[in-house]
């Protein structure tokens, strides 16, 4: 009688799906309201913009180059460079656009950009060149690209690293931390990623090498204390920026995305004022990136950008939809695992990297 | 997971499935927006390529023009397609006649190979296995550390020693065979591929180690750089298998479908959350199914649109979602049924059946369902609704009006009886979710639609369960992949609002 038990499931899977189908097609007006609703959660505005004029940081002495870093990647555009003028336009603009796709720049942004550059009417060869331009025009509608540093008497800033898991947060951290320390500012360290195993070990071994202190919590414990407890001390000590770890998690969990909104508002309570916040990215995402970026700055209100892991193969060219789609722009990147491997953003060596003029 | 390319890939199914006859242009489209769709999930250029290439194959235009459905024709390639990139069978673990079975993890920062190998050793002890944790990895500071603590949490070994990776090792093996481990998973450090000097570290822990199974732990949010990397490790290290990290995040999927196509090597297991339970083998066919099973549910639901009086439908579900579903009630739905045509048919289309119940569904003729439905006519009107009066002498009579016995009665009123107490448990449940109202009672219904139902209904009809599908997720217009479509997803999917 197996045909009963197979009559019987198929009966009630359709009757369900039917009802669906009905239900949707009848109330359309209540439908809309359901989905309007998650809308009005706006994303929070940044507090504080123009209290007071960012410091500009100064980058660390001799930066190690992000173009000779990122060699690598000139071999995507190989092929268009080496179409020289000879080819068809047609094929310098196929040529362009699988250099643009195997940077992970997208689907959507590679055909916006060589849209334009059609429209603009260049020549087989002047496509290098061109795209080179517009990628810089890209980067250069968010112009400032410095760390905003609040140098008030009393202010404890607080720069809160997020992302995903196993981007390089805590890396970054330490890194930072040995920069600052660099330009002589105070530094103070929270552990707030409480979460994963040795996490806080891994952050005192960075607070070590860079002479600094660390607020650490119970492993488990509440992220937003440690926090809170890292801006009290920092007060009481006289430091004057904290540098918050946070634990990785998926922009897709929406409790833990949650719990790192309350960070930040612990993290703004006086004396603290959160002053960056910084999403680190991996240069090997992909296209993912650009959901990560979207969603942590609904939730809270990311900053800037700090791209890690420049010095592989990837190409990180997903930073170019999130800069021109969001607005976010890239402030760090990591391009070693030295403890001077983290220098400032510049626009046109990224570029050069990329498209290797 | 991968619900951006289904959806993607649905679209284009669903613009062609209505289409009496493709032309070139047509089918050329339909192979941009495919081309588009993998794209952005990430899967690599040349495995794009390749993949609207063999499809274009498939549908020369010979084959196009033969079939009375050319639709059809193209979405059936696109599935083959798929099935194939995903790649055929999960690896079979085998295990070392001479113990310990080294099982050595590589791969880049931060991929997530130390959570991986703390989850490996748990999942093999809950095999009944006795693994040991050998840290290697002396590069990231505390990395050990980490180990430790999760070790500690899986309550496994973890051996390690300052110094040289490749020592440590060599170790650790030797030390889980003096502790007569069975298994012993070698965590190393993240690599970039370009790194010679790592590189060749690695190469010379698996020489020293010789491990019998080499797993690249890899991102599932990686973009076209994961190609790039699996080939560079596969070179360096012959790998056996890929363990797909973070596959929780809403990835695309692109990790999964270009690193079996370039590597040709399986995806062995999949981590899919933070806890150290969150890993399990992977089955790629499953996975395909998951990606293809919804758009057979979409021609299931069009079809029901087409075909079924929508008004009897809606009649009986309404009664169904309130716990006063008769054997009347369900007579009437099999007619609506047997309009879209066979049980068998309509059964292949939906998600979630295993190859069993398919097999079986073929097998039925339509004949069989007439005994069904002669059992219930047989029945008084009042027998039909309140099947509990039915006692041993009506089932006789019932059996005997009906040319069945009394066998199969009771085996109808059984099931009958499980189905309405499987329906009375959702329906109440699901509708004190949501607010009340009609509204409520939609997002009941399309939870119902979703896991729960189906779920149940997958082990009702004997298949395995959890791989159930998800519920049919309402199309998006053409052309238009707005937030609209995604949030109206997201509403209906989560019924109670604040039920997780």
């Amino acid at each position: 009688m197996i045909a009963l038990w197979i009559a019987i499931g198929v009966v009630v899977v359709l009757a369900l799906s039917a009802t669906i189908v009905v239900r949707r097609r009848r109330p359309p007006a209540e439908l809309a309201t359901r989905t309007a609703a998650p809308s009005t959660a706006a994303p929070r505005a940044e507090s504080g913009e123009s209290e007071a004029p960012p410091a500009a940081a100064p980058r660390p002495a001799a930066p190690p180059a992000l173009r000779e870093r990122m060699g690598r990647t000139r071999g995507l555009f190989a092929p268009l460079r080496a179409l020289g003028g000879r080819a068809d336009t047609a094929a310098a603009f196929e040529a362009a656009e699988e250099a643009l796709l195997r940077a992970d720049v997208g689907v959507e942004t590679t055909n916006e950009l060589l849209n334009e550059l059609r429209a603009s009417g260049v020549g087989a060869d002047g496509v290098l060149d061109a795209l080179a331009d517009q990628l810089v025009a890209v980067f250069a509608e968010n112009a400032d690209r410095t760390l905003r540093f609040d140098d008030e008497p009393g202010v404890v800033n607080v720069w809160l690293f997020v992302g995903v898991n196993g981007v390089g947060k805590t890396t970054s951290i330490g890194k930072v931390a040995l920069a600052r320390r660099v330009e002589g500012r105070s530094i103070l360290l929270a552990a707030g990623d409480t979460f994963r195993a040795a996490a806080a070990d891994q952050l005192a071994l960075w607070a070590e090498r860079a002479g600094t202190e660390m607020v650490r919590g119970a492993e488990g414990g509440d992220p937003s204390s440690v926090v809170f407890d890292a801006v009290q001390r920092a007060r009481a000590r006289g430091n004057d920026l904290v540098l918050a770890d946070t634990a990785g998690r998926l922009h897709t969990k929406v409790n833990l995305v949650e719990e790192l909104a309350k960070i930040r508002r612990v993290a703004d309570r006086e004396p603290g004022r959160v002053t960056e916040v910084l999403l680190v990215l991996d240069a090997t995402t992909g296209q993912n990136a650009v959901v990560q970026a979207r969603q942590f700055t609904e939730a809270v209100g990311v900053t800037g950008v700090v791209l890690t892991k420049l010095d592989g193969t990837a190409k990180g060219g997903v930073v170019i939809p999130i800069e021109r789609q969001l607005g976010l722009p890239v402030k760090l990147v990591g391009v070693g695992e030295g403890p001077d491997d983290m220098i400032a953003f510049d626009p046109e060596s990224f570029v050069d990297a990329l498209v290797g003029l | 997971m991968f619900d951006a390319l289904s959806e993607r890939l649905e679209n284009v199914a669903g613009r062609l499935r209505s289409r009496g006859r493709i032309s070139p242009a047509d089918l050329d489209e339909a192979l941009g927006e495919i081309r588009t769709a993998l794209l952005e999930a990430d899967v690599e250029l040349g495995v794009t390529r390749h993949f609207v290439d063999a499809v274009r194959e498939r549908c020369s235009g010979e084959v196009l023009s033969k079939s009375l459905t050319p639709g059809q024709q193209v979405i059936k390639a696109v599935h083959e397609q798929l099935i194939e990139a995903l790649g055929g069978e999960a690896l079979r673990l085998t295990y070392a006649s001479r113990p310990p079975t080294v099982v050595l993890l590589a791969g880049l920062q931060g991929s997530g190979k130390t959570t991986a190998a703390a989850k490996l050793a748990q999942w093999w002890k809950q095999q009944g296995r006795n693994p040991m944790l050998v840290g290697a990895d002396l590069q990231r500071p505390a990395a050990v550390e980490q180990l430790r603590v999760l070790g500690a949490s899986a309550q496994v070994t973890v051996f390690s020693q300052p110094g040289d990776p490749v020592k440590t090792a060599v170790a650790g093996v030797d030390e889980a065979r003096r502790l007569g481990r069975d298994i012993c998973i070698i965590d190393t450090a993240g690599r970039l591929s370009i790194d010679e000097a790592l590189m060749d570290e690695v190469c010379r822990i698996s020489k020293r180690t010789e491990p019998h199974y080499t797993f690249l732990v890899i991102d599932a949010m990686t973009g076209q750089d994961a190609v790039a990397t699996a080939k560079a490790f596969h070179d360096a290290l012959a790998l056996d298998g890929v363990i797909l990290s973070k596959l929780d995040s809403d990835a695309r999927g692109g990790a999964a479908l270009s690193v079996k196509e370039v590597v040709g090597r399986p995806i062995v297991f999949a981590s899919t959350g933070e806890k150290l339970g969150d890993l399990d083998l992977f089955h790629p066919d499953r996975m395909a199914d998951r990606i293809l099973g919804m758009g057979d549910m979409l021609t299931l639901i069009e079809q029901a649109e087409q075909k079924m009086d929508q008004d009897v439908v809606a009649r009986s579900a309404d009664r169904l979602m309130s716990g006063r579903f008769t054997l009347d009630d369900f007579l009437e739905q099999l007619h609506q049924v047997q309009k879209m045509g066979s049980l068998g048919g309509i059964l292949r289309m939906m998600p979630g059946m295993s190859k069993e119940i398919r097999q079986a569904a073929d097998s039925i003729d339509d004949g069989q369902v007439s005994r069904v439905e002669a059992i219930v006519r047989s029945m008084t009107p009042k027998e039909r609704a309140e099947p509990s009066v039915v006692d041993g002498s009506r089932r006789v009579r019932i059996a005997r009006g009906s040319g069945t016995s009394t066998q199969d009665v009771n085996q109808l009123l059984k099931q009958f009886k499980e189905m309405q107490k499987m329906m009375r448990g959702m329906g109440p449940a699901a509708l004190a979710g949501a607010g009340g109202g009609r509204l409520s009672r939609m997002a009941a219904a399309r939870g119902l639609g979703g896991a729960s139902a189906e779920d149940s209904l997958a082990e009702m009809l004997g298949s395995r369960p959890g791989a159930a599908p998800r519920p049919e997720a309402p199309r998006p217009a053409p052309g238009s992949k707005g937030r609209v479509g995604r949030n109206k997803k997201k509403g209906g999917r989560v019924t109670p609002p604040k039920g997780r």
